[in-house]
């Protein structure tokens, strides 16, 4: 699924200009954590994360293991130094008002897989 | 075996602004270097960890981080109060954090697991006066 079809199924606002490529990025999984280990140890590359934190480490973490996209869940407004950092970064961010469970349920539900636990 | 310095950055306690900086400058350096894309993704989770458990955990640091043909050599040394009981800090959700810290995502008792299971090789010295984790990355099969 494009990420444009992400954004309009989970009605996410915009928290960076948008960038015409970012909309036709293909997201393949999806990671639902508000644990930064958690995402850590069991993210793919290039999967979507859905989490309800918004401190500047959720983009340090999503860097690490190269996370291109985070949707900040339940309408949460990150900090400054979190957007600053994220479009230093480029990496995409958005949010929703929808909670973390809803989100991840109408991406499963329109074909977005669960991640398989990924020991490298 | 000799090694190239990488780099050596000071890591500050509680300093969660400025965390990770350490790890994400090595994994630009890794990059450059032309090191395979899987290596440094694990280099990048192990370091990230260890440098966020510096800021945590202890009263600051510094991360080393060395390089030769074969591997890359990753030491994060700092200055105390040392691990109690290192066998339960590698126990999968054991975590002494405080709430205020779980509250920022860390503390789920993954930080230790997660590094051992992306190290080659990994080496934990504690005692009060601080700790030293010394990871091997295999560049080579």
């Amino acid at each position: 699924m494009k990420l444009k079809e992400v954004k309009n199924l989970l009605k996410t606002n915009n928290l960076l200009e948008t960038v015409p490529e970012a909309e036709e990025l293909e997201v393949i999984n999806a990671c639902g954590a508000d644990l930064m280990s958690d995402v850590l140890a069991f993210s793919k590359e290039k999967t979507l994360l859905l989490t309800g934190l918004t401190n500047p480490q959720v983009v340090r973490t999503a860097e690490m293991v190269g996370i291109q996209v985070i949707i900040f869940v339940r309408g949460k407004q990150p900090q400054l130094e979190t957007i600053t950092l994220a479009d230093q970064l480029d990496i995409f961010i958005y949010s929703t008002e929808m909670p973390l469970f809803e989100a991840c349920g109408i991406l499963y539900k329109y074909g977005i897989g669960p991640e398989n636990i990924n020991y490298l | 075996m000799s090694k190239q310095k990488l780099m050596e950055k000071e890591i500050e306690s509680f300093d969660f602004q400025s965390g990770g900086e350490a790890s994400s400058q090595l994994k630009n350096m890794l990059r450059k270097l032309g090191v395979d894309s899987k290596i440094v993704r694990k280099t990048a989770i192990v370091t990230y960890e260890l440098e966020m458990n510096v800021v945590i955990h202890s009263e600051g640091g510094r991360l080393k981080a060395a390089v030769s043909a074969q591997e890359l050599e990753i030491d994060v040394i700092d200055d105390g109060p040392g691990i109690p009981d290192l066998d339960k800090a590698f126990t999968p959700g054991f975590s002494t954090a405080s709430d205020e810290i779980r509250e920022m995502g860390f503390g789920a008792g993954m930080g230790l697991v997660n590094v051992k299971r992306y190290a080659d090789k990994i080496d934990v010295e504690s005692s009060e006066n601080g700790t030293h984790v010394k990871v091997i990355i295999k560049l080579v099969n």
